[in-house]
């Protein structure tokens, strides 16, 4: 069906100034019913029906006007950082969400591949669980069957192939995933890069079979934030930063100018005005900054475990400070406190006169933290004496996977948050003594798990 | 290339739409093998891990049979229309079991799917049509009991068994209807969770389970009839036992509200999913 003449100069997709518009907020709380009975009897005194317009809320583009078109047989890349559409765009290309603006055509069978083991039900077998998510992701029971030996085979799974997957290593768990996947065949594979998973050895596999799925003839789109990744799969690719489409070249010069968007723009300033204080207020923070940093001090995008991070914080001072102690405090997502700094304990102190501007700023180096949602806290006062400001939670902290750590550490799942700097040592045989001052075989610094 | 589509209109067309919009059941009959796949997921994840397994489809009408047998045949002495009360309840507890069961898990197979929701299309409404038909599953283990009860206590069925299917579809269009009502309202408003055990037990006690409909005056049976489980319950005891309850304007009336239920549940549904993997 995939006849190259046919339909030569019809691109296979075509999007036309796809906007997608999100409120701020609507996610994060469900409504009651009783929020609803006073929204709706609000909103039905001005007019009927029309969802969406029920709060003034705030609202934002997560996607505005970007418009495409990709001929058959192409693959194209869709860079950009979080929050710059990628997701968006894909969610509404596989038809998860629907657009707010603009259309999209596609012709022929759309897959798309957001995430791994999608479908997958712990208390099923392996075999149970490739007829499963293969079903949800479209193929039909006839083609699963066909290819399940060569699924199993691709994921090295077979021995296990009766087993609950609840009882699967994370990495077979995965494999078995991305081989379900892997072994979609539509006309239109729509990918996230992030399925490229397990050890090393395997993601080479994954992206291998990726790049034979692009050879044959159909058209994908891969989406991504691993330059390597993308390069050299893609003949094309699309930068999109903040919603837009900002550029649209080969692969190599979106790479070049998507690096340099990287570095010039830092992570914006928390403004604390609208925050909730404490203390007396004889000075106030008025500002945060979060700044992840690569070991040589430059800025990275992205928080990743083992980055450096700058905590860049201002101060406004109302009346006299004396020797007053500041402090962060890192909690993880349910406010579980996990680590702190302050000025005293390194014996400096911070002393204002009034309207004094002071700019207070944490290196944190190497920071274990695994990938997730913390949160940051600011205070300044003095021991027990008195609390100045505070404001418990100022800041939310992304620490993001590292895509190059990635290629070459396995992540298991797990509540744990922190990781710590170790020493492997792996030796040839069990020695009945230690060998006093003996070298370790592998002596690089490794971050748990 | 072995591509068997499924998704393959000539030219698929994605656009923001508005207010109701067409229900394209045609897309969940393409879906049907991925139907088949949750209904057989369903069921073996719900008996997986149990000891006594498939048995809880049986054991679950039974033991509420003995107990109302117990408490409402025995002590309270509730008339049942001239058929043993343990019969009496069976018949009506092995459809209502199902109602329930259908009504309870579908109202959350949308927000038990979140996962699946957010990362993959396919037709929503394929969700809870899947949990009521895993219930049909266990409707038909729990059946065979129910002539083995008529056996012991010697009741024959009348040749007015044949209509029973049809009053087995009613069920299905009434746990179907409510279940894509709830299920929607779920995925906004998670008030649907505290509301359907109680709702459950209101509409048990509205359905003449643990007494007969004979017991109300004849001029509200009509209205009474606008809940559908009553046309199925008596429906269900007029062919199988032979009841004095023979399908006139009550079964009428109930197989119009569960088609209300049904058709308004479908059009409400399919208005509600835009938003569902934005806030599910």
């Amino acid at each position: 069906m995939s006849s190259e003449g046919a339909a030569a100069d019809v691109p296979v997709i075509r999007v036309e100034r796809l906007g997608k518009q999100y409120q701020l907020g609507a996610r994060a709380t469900h409504r009651t019913i009783r929020e609803a009975f006073v929204d709706g009897a609000r909103q039905a005194a001005r007019s009927i029906g029309r969802r969406g317009a029920r709060r003034s809320a705030e609202r934002f583009w997560a996607l505005r006007d970007v418009s495409f078109d990709v001929a058959h047989g192409e693959v194209v890349g869709v860079i950009g950082r979080n929050g710059s559409g990628k997701s968006t765009l894909l969610k509404i290309l596989s038809r998860i969400v629907e657009p707010t603006a603009g259309a999209v055509e596609l012709q022929g069978r759309v897959g798309s591949l957001l995430e791994v083991g999608t479908g997958f039900h712990p208390d099923l077998t392996g075999r149970e669980n490739v007829f499963l998510s293969g079903a949800i992701l479209g193929m039909r029971r006839a083609e699963i069957a066909a290819k399940f030996d060569e699924i199993v085979d691709f994921a090295e799974v077979e021995r296990f192939v009766d087993t609950q997957v609840k009882h699967y290593s994370s990495g077979m768990y995965m494999r078995l995933a991305f081989s379900v996947a892997a072994h979609l065949e539509p006309d239109i594979l729509i990918v996230d890069e992030v399925l490229a998973v397990g050890d090393a050895a395997f993601q080479k596999k994954c992206l291998g079979k990726m790049g034979s799925v692009a050879r044959h003839g159909r058209t994908v789109l891969f989406v991504s934030h691993n330059m390597g990744a993308v390069v050299p799969l893609c003949s094309r690719a699309l930068l999109l930063d903040a919603g837009r489409m900002v550029l649209e070249a080969d692969p190599i010069t979106v790479a070049a100018r998507y690096q340099a968007t990287l570095t010039a723009a830092p992570t914006d300033a928390t403004d604390l005005e609208s925050a909730e204080h404490f203390g007396n207020g004889k000075a106030r923070f008025v500002s945060l900054r979060l700044v992840p940093e690569r070991r040589d001090g430059t800025t990275r995008e992205m928080m990743c475990p083992g980055s450096r991070l700058r905590i860049e914080t201002r101060l406004v001072a109302s009346a006299p400070v004396e020797s007053a102690n500041v402090g962060i405090t890192i909690y993880d997502a349910s406010g579980y406190r996990l680590l702190d700094a302050n000025t005293a304990m390194q014996g400096r102190f911070v002393s204002l006169a009034p309207d004094d501007e002071a700019r207070v700023d944490f290196a944190l180096e190497d920071v274990r933290l695994k990938p997730g949602t913390y949160l940051v806290g600011l205070w300044i006062g003095r021991g027990n004496l008195e609390d100045i400001d505070g404001i418990l939670y100022a800041a939310t902290l992304e620490v993001e996977p590292d895509p190059h750590q990635l290629q070459h550490s396995e992540q298991f799942p797990g509540p744990y948050l922190c990781a710590f700097q170790h020493v492997v040592t792996v030796s040839a045989a069990p020695s009945t003594e230690p060998t006093p001052g003996g070298e370790p075989a592998v002596a690089a610094p490794v971050a748990a798990s | 290339m072995v591509t068997q589509s499924i998704i393959r209109p000539a030219t698929l067309r994605i656009e923001p739409t508005r207010g109701w919009v067409p229900l394209r059941l045609g897309e969940v009959v393409a879906y049907r093998e991925l139907l088949f796949f949750l209904v057989w997921r369903d069921l073996k994840v719900r008996y997986r891990q149990t000891v006594l397994g498939v048995a809880w489809a049986v054991l679950q009408p039974l033991l509420t049979m003995l107990v109302f047998t117990l408490f409402f045949g025995r002590l309270a002495r509730v008339p049942s229309d001239g058929v043993p009360y343990s019969l009496f309840a069976y018949t009506a507890l092995v459809p209502w079991t199902f109602f329930a069961t259908g009504l309870t898990m579908s109202s959350n197979s949308l927000v038990g799917s979140a996962n699946l929701i957010t990362k993959v299309y396919f037709p929503r409404l394929t969700l809870p049509l899947a949990t009521v038909l895993a219930g049909l599953v266990d409707f038909a283990l729990a059946f065979p009991l129910l002539f083995g009860l008529m056996w012991y206590h010697g009741v024959t069925p009348t040749a007015q068994v044949v209509w029973l299917p049809l009053f087995i579809a009613l069920a299905f269009i009434t746990a179907l209807g409510v279940g894509l009502w709830l299920s929607a309202l779920n995925v906004e408003f998670r008030d649907v969770r505290h509301v359907v055990p109680f709702l459950t037990q209101l509409w048990m006690f509205a359905t003449p389970i643990a007494y007969p409909s004979s017991l109300l005056p004849e001029r509200w049976r009509v209205v009474y009839a606008l809940n559908p489980m009553v046309g199925v319950v008596e429906g269900f005891r007029w062919a199988l036992l032979g009841t004095d309850t023979r399908p006139g304007p009550m079964v009428l009336v109930s197989a119009a509200a569960a088609l209300a239920l049904l058709v308004g549940g479908a059009f409400f549904f399919r208005r509600m999913e835009r938003t569902f993997a934005d806030v599910v």
